[in-house]
């Protein structure tokens, strides 16, 4: 191989989807041994590009060179035989087969009748190399996330991957398996291998990589050497403007409790244990922010405690009334509202217009109905009052709602749910994959809804924003809630990461009157 | 035990049918294609073996041919499903419709023949062995082929690495796809061998369970190895197991009825499908306490590499 | 040059017109060769089917006595498939409903023709709803697949009616048939201009525009709509899944029901071993057709009754069997699905090296 030519180069990439440019004309490199992270906004196109790159995407225009030849890849299959390997932010992970016959999916070369000790063998030889350890028996869906991401990596290295796209590996890790994470990381710099480093995340940038190119909208807008730069510059290249995102929260005394669970025990969609115990209230003006780690039980917690999923144990109540698995119509009827993560799975239905969607929480109260008739008049002019008032960009209220983009869509519903001012909103990753327009968008109405004396129980992955917009903030870890924070700001963020992992940490810890409930 | 083993060498023998057809499902539906279209595919199987075996007087010509046939039925399948994402579940049944109507058109010119179909081979030692032999050895070749398909597809489905690839494709497209495997070719692939599959258990009914064409021969047996699937949690030795069953209501149905009983004959012929809804009540049940794993995940969703969710 | 698929973001009402027609034009084309190489002569065919069905007054009424439970049948399953419940059924449920208006016919007689035909009515509605009600709750309940109880009911229903025809109802007077004795003239619907159209041409008028206004104008049409678009957000609106697919099952199999009592009371005058000529599973491709519009399956229903029509005739005249009628309907099924791929999505082709194509982004961001 000449060691001069980049492992990758990329050229003049283009990639449009209907409606929208996703690449436009960027330029990209990767050398031996270099960590080179990919920073930008969601929607910026870095996924994009690497989903290119590894043979998902055919691209409209540009070149690619792999170790300085030109190649054109169908598939990622293709990509796979040129070394490029990638973890995707949602694994590419059979859940039903266990580790080893995830390590060898699509390989060939193998024989026709599996040679599982070899297999297996090969396995714990890489995962001893890299600190990797799993167990090459467990079915995937017994693993959790950080161990899925292990084997996600393992695959790629199984299959001599030299060239190694990680795509937001540290959304759903805790932040010492983040740490955990770089470590092997650099393990792999130093064996020669060149590593893209996906992320927005500023402070995991300027640590791990050596170089970092930044998206802007589709296009590029620079490459730096990580060691000549500074955090505030890459924020600036990354917005397009300097933007300091500040959250304008007023002091506001804490109310009545509105929602409140105790000793809530419920089940996932697998039968197993989801809710073990969980006792948390929300109050009238007040934001409760939930953190942990993706897929701790917080969408079923959510899920829970507005009637959607059953309550095995324990009692929910809607001020101070007893509303345990209650119909979710009970739970509207009181003001409970709730937007859930899954904007188009759950919150609407794509296929039906703008003004069909906006009565899904009302369609039974008047104006807009009457008796069991529906008046289509009232509903497009309520649905015209909410698109202005929630400035909801869509050609009409006629457009199904699956033509609108993410933070439309999240607009729409915010509006929904926010628009007869709700005793509580619960709401799930309501920035999730929004631009920073949209998400100031949410986040101050939210912030409003609060002011205005509502409640906010507040999921979210990403800790700066449930440390800046959280009156409290609890932690939750296997379906338990680790503890209630006041104050998140003032709390080291080592130790809410330790509460992820499951370290019960009271709240006098931290020389403050403690509120455990 | 005079009365017993006569009538599971029956249910044997009428199981095989419903047990070729619910492997091929089986197969198909791995690979996350659902085909509701077997009772169509098992009539064109069934005229085909006849037709070819009544012209060419090989029996073994006609189980090839209606093999041939079904994959073509299952190649329009495919190309709805795969490569149009239609819907499958009205697919499945234009295939349906289709079959049966494209059979009993051409098998106008053969009803009332008969043939000398797949002949009787007793397995030596294996026939003698008290019970068990008269029960599965002293069958026809395609009987002891379909013993032989179960155990391949067992340790298939376990320890190859195309029974691999074929059960992440049905498992996680998405994920496969991003391995190199080529989603598209899987499913037509296992479509069309499923649907071959399910034409040869159509051609058993004509060339050694009847030896004979009718209009809608198969009464429903399709229908019934589509819910064995579902019984059999996509295993084939489960799947072995549920057709004998149903082989064995259908025997112990006929040989009550000409045992001269007072109860009316359309009543007998009811059990085979109250048992279906029985069966497949039971195991819903079941999975409603989170008891059963195993059905393909993608099972009936179209895959669109470059569309997002 | 390359192909590349996108779907399309928005789709014209002329293509919903068009589509179905030419799927249609190139089913009868497709039909017409296979006809050839079995050996028919699709002309011959064709004609043989077009002077039957609309060559005169007689087989326009012929058609139209078809497309009365046709489309009855028709907006039954409508129903359910617009709640993405798969009533497979309707051909069980038009059995059960015949069988339930004979039992009142032959142990509730009265004198009274409006109190006959009520009673009839009544029954063949309640037996058929039921009958797919139990479909309905399984499904519901336990998540029992409804495509395979449904069907498996259909062949229950249909050995019932065999044990009735053949067993305790059956006519002294037949010789041996399967059927029952002709039902009295109170128990018969009233027919029109001396033709075969029967009362159940009202039920025919009536249904389509009442479903279509139930639909579109009512909380519960609202509510079954998001519920077969996407069941997760009915229940997270606080709709009750459970017992509107019990519901909405009930109801299809009762209009099923009805159309298999009208069958009886307004044509054949008794109940008899396959009187339904399949409407059940034809149901399926007119609802399927009309794209599951009440005004759109009355246009369909007409056009299979002509099939429907000119089968019998080609029976008789070409001494086809009757179900060879179903090579053409599962062609047209097959077109009318690779007509929906052209529907929802595009196919463009691109010169290699001039990047103008527009590929899959249903959303506008990257998640």
């Amino acid at each position: 191989m000449n060691t001069e030519q980049p492992l990758v180069h990329m050229e003049g990439i283009t990639k449009r989807f209907a409606g929208v440019t996703a690449n436009f004309g960027i330029n990209f490199e990767v050398r031996r041994g270099e960590v080179h992270a990919l920073l930008g906004e969601n929607g910026a196109g870095k996924s994009t590009l690497m989903n290119i790159l590894y043979g998902l995407y055919r691209p409209d225009g540009g070149k690619i060179f792999i170790s300085g030849k030109e190649i054109s890849f169908s598939s990622p299959g293709d990509a796979r035989k040129a070394g490029i390997g990638m973890v995707h932010q949602h694994f590419m992970l059979i859940r039903s087969q266990t580790v080893w016959e995830n390590m060898i999916l699509g390989l060939d070369g193998l024989p026709l009748v599996l040679p599982r000790r070899e297999i297996k063998e090969r396995i714990l030889g890489i995962s001893e190399q890299y600190g990797l350890q799993v167990d090459p028996d467990a079915y995937i869906w017994q693993l959790s996330i950080g161990e899925q991401q292990r084997v996600a990596i393992l695959q790629m290295l199984f299959r001599q991957a030299n060239i190694l796209i990680l795509d937001e590996p540290t959304a759903v890790l805790t932040p010492q398996e983040c740490e955990h994470l770089f470590e092997t990381v650099r393990q792999m710099t130093a064996e020669g291998h060149g590593i893209v480093f996906i992320s927005h995340k500023l402070d995991e940038v300027m640590g791990l990589s050596s170089r970092v190119t930044i998206l802007r909208r589709g296009k590029l807008a620079g490459t730096l050497d990580t060691s000549s730069t500074t955090k505030e510059r890459l924020a600036e290249l990354m917005v397009g403007k300097k933007m300091v995102f500040s959250i304008d929260k007023k002091e506001l005394a804490r109310g009545r409790p509105v929602l409140e669970c105790s000793s809530l025990h419920a089940l996932g969609d697998r039968g197993f244990p989801a809710v073990s115990g969980a006792s948390i209230s929300v109050h009238e003006h007040e934001i409760l922010g939930i953190a942990g780690v993706a897929g701790n039980g917080q969408q079923e917690l959510c899920e829970a405690m507005v009637g959607l999923r059953k309550a095995e144990s324990g009692s929910v109540r809607v001020k101070g009334e007893d509303m345990t698995n209650r119909a979710p119509k009970d739970f509207i009827d009181r003001g409970v509202h709730y937007i859930p993560a899954d904007r188009k799975g759950t919150g609407l239905v794509p296929n039906m217009k703008v003004s069909e969607n906006s009565i899904l929480k009302r369609y039974w109260k008047r104006p807009v109905s009457k008796g069991f008739f529906i008046k289509w008049s009232e509903v497009a002019a309520f649905a015209i009052k909410l698109v202005s008032q929630f400035s909801v960009s869509t050609p009409s209220v006629e457009t199904p709602v699956r033509n609108l983009s993410g933070g439309n869509l999240q607009k729409l519903m915010l509006g929904r749910e926010l628009s007869d001012d709700p005793a509580v909103v619960l709401a799930v990753h309501p920035t999730w994959g929004l631009d920073v327009a949209a998400t100031c968008f949410v986040r101050e109405q939210l912030l409003s809804h609060r002011e205005r004396g509502g409640a906010v129980l507040l999921v979210s992955e990403d800790l700066d924003e449930l440390i800046s917009m959280s009156d409290r903030l609890a932690v939750m870890c296997k379906g338990e809630i680790m503890g209630v924070l006041e104050r998140p700001a003032d709390v080291p963020v080592e130790s809410i990461g330790l509460m992820m992992a499951g370290t019960v940490i009271r709240d006098e810890a931290f020389g403050r009157e403690g509120s455990q409930e | 035990m005079e009365i017993i083993i006569p009538i599971l060498t029956a249910a044997v023998r009428s199981g095989t049918p419903i047990l070729y057809a619910t492997l091929g499902e089986i197969i198909t539906e791995k690979a996350g294609i659902l085909n509701l279209g077997l009772e169509g595919i098992m009539l064109v199987g069934a005229y085909t073996g006849f037709s070819v075996a009544y012209s060419s007087g090989s029996a073994w010509l006609g189980v090839g041919a209606a093999f041939l046939v079904g994959t073509l039925m299952g190649l329009i399948h495919a190309f709805i499903c795969v490569t149009l994402k239609g819907n499958q579940v009205v697919s499945g049944l234009a295939i349906t419709m289709f079959g049966t109507g494209a059979s009993s058109l051409l098998g106008r010119e053969f009803v009332g023949f008969t043939i000398p179909g797949l002949s009787r081979i007793p397995l030596p030692v294996l026939s003698d062995i008290p019970v068990i032999g008269p029960v599965f050895f002293n069958h026809d070749a395609l009987i002891y082929s379909s013993y032989i398909l179960v155990l391949f597809f067992c340790w298939f489905f376990t320890s190859t690495r195309p029974g691999l690839n074929l059960r992440a494709v049905g498992d996680n497209p998405r994920a496969a796809d991003a391995m190199g495997i080529s989603v598209t070719g899987t499913r037509y692939f296992y479509t069309l061998l499923g649907a071959g599959i399910v034409a040869v258990g159509g051609a058993y009914m004509s060339l050694a369970y009847t030896k004979m064409w009718g209009e809608l021969m198969t009464a429903g047996r399709g229908w019934i190895a589509v819910a064995l699937v579902i019984f059999a949690i996509w295993n084939p030795a489960r799947a072995a197991f549920g057709a004998y069953l149903f082989g064995g209501v259908e025997a112990f149905q006929l040989r009550l009825q000409t045992a001269g009983t007072t109860i009316p004959t359309p009543v007998l012929m009811m059990l085979p499908y109250l048992m279906t809804i029985g069966v497949l009540l039971f195991i819903s049940i079941k999975k409603g306490k989170g008891i059963l794993f195993g059905a393909p995940a993608s099972l009936g969703a179209p895959f669109f590499r470059e569309e997002r969710d | 040059m390359k192909l590349t698929i996108e779907p399309r973001l928005s789709s014209s009402w002329r293509l919903a017109v068009f589509i179905p027609v030419f799927s249609l034009a190139a089913a009868l084309f497709s039909g017409g060769v296979f006809l050839y190489f079995m050996g028919v002569s699709p002309f011959q065919a064709y004609r043989a089917i077009l002077t039957a069905s609309l060559g005169d007054a007689y087989g326009l009424s012929e058609t139209v006595v078809k497309a009365i439970p046709l489309t009855m049948t028709g907006i039954a399953v409508m129903l359910s498939f617009t709640m993405l419940i798969w009533n497979i059924g309707a051909e069980g449920q038009i059995f059960v409903g015949a069988i339930a208006a004979t039992a009142v016919v032959r142990f509730f007689y009265t004198d009274s023709r409006p109190v006959m035909l009520i009673m009839m009515f009544l029954a063949a509605g309640a037996a058929g709803g039921i009958w797919a009600a139990i479909a309905g709750f399984m499904r519901a309940k336990w998540s029992v697949n409804e495509i395979i109880t449904t069907l498996m009911l259909n062949y229950i229903a249909m050995n019932l009616l065999n044990y009735f025809v053949f067993g305790p109802w059956r006519d002294p007077s037949s010789l041996g048939f399967p059927m029952t004795p002709p039902f009295p003239d109170t128990a018969r619907l009233p027919v029109f201009w001396g033709t075969r159209i029967h009362g159940g041409l009202i039920l025919a008028i009536i249904l389509p525009l009442l479903f279509w206004f139930v639909l579109k104008f009512t909380r519960w049409g609202y509510e079954i709509r998001v519920m077969g678009e996407n069941p997760r957000a009915a229940g997270f609106a606080g709709m009750n899944y459970l017992r509107n697919v019990v519901l909405v099952m009930f109801i299809s199999g009762a209009i099923a029901g009805i159309a298999g009592m009208c069958e009886l009371s307004g044509l054949q005058g008794r109940l008899q071993h396959g009187f339904s000529g399949g409407y059940g599973f034809t149901a399926i491709i007119v609802a399927w057709l009309a794209r599951l519009h009440p005004f759109a399956i009355v246009l369909v229903s007409f056009l299979m009754g002509i099939l429907l029509v000119g089968g019998e005739t080609l029976q008789i005249v070409m001494r086809l069997p009757l179900s060879s009628i179903m090579v053409l309907q599962g062609m047209i099924l097959f077109f009318v699905l690779g007509g929906e791929f052209f529907r929802k999505y595009r196919i463009r082709s691109v010169k290699d090296d001039d990047a103008v194509p527009l590929q899959a982004a249903p959303s506008g961001e990257e998640k």
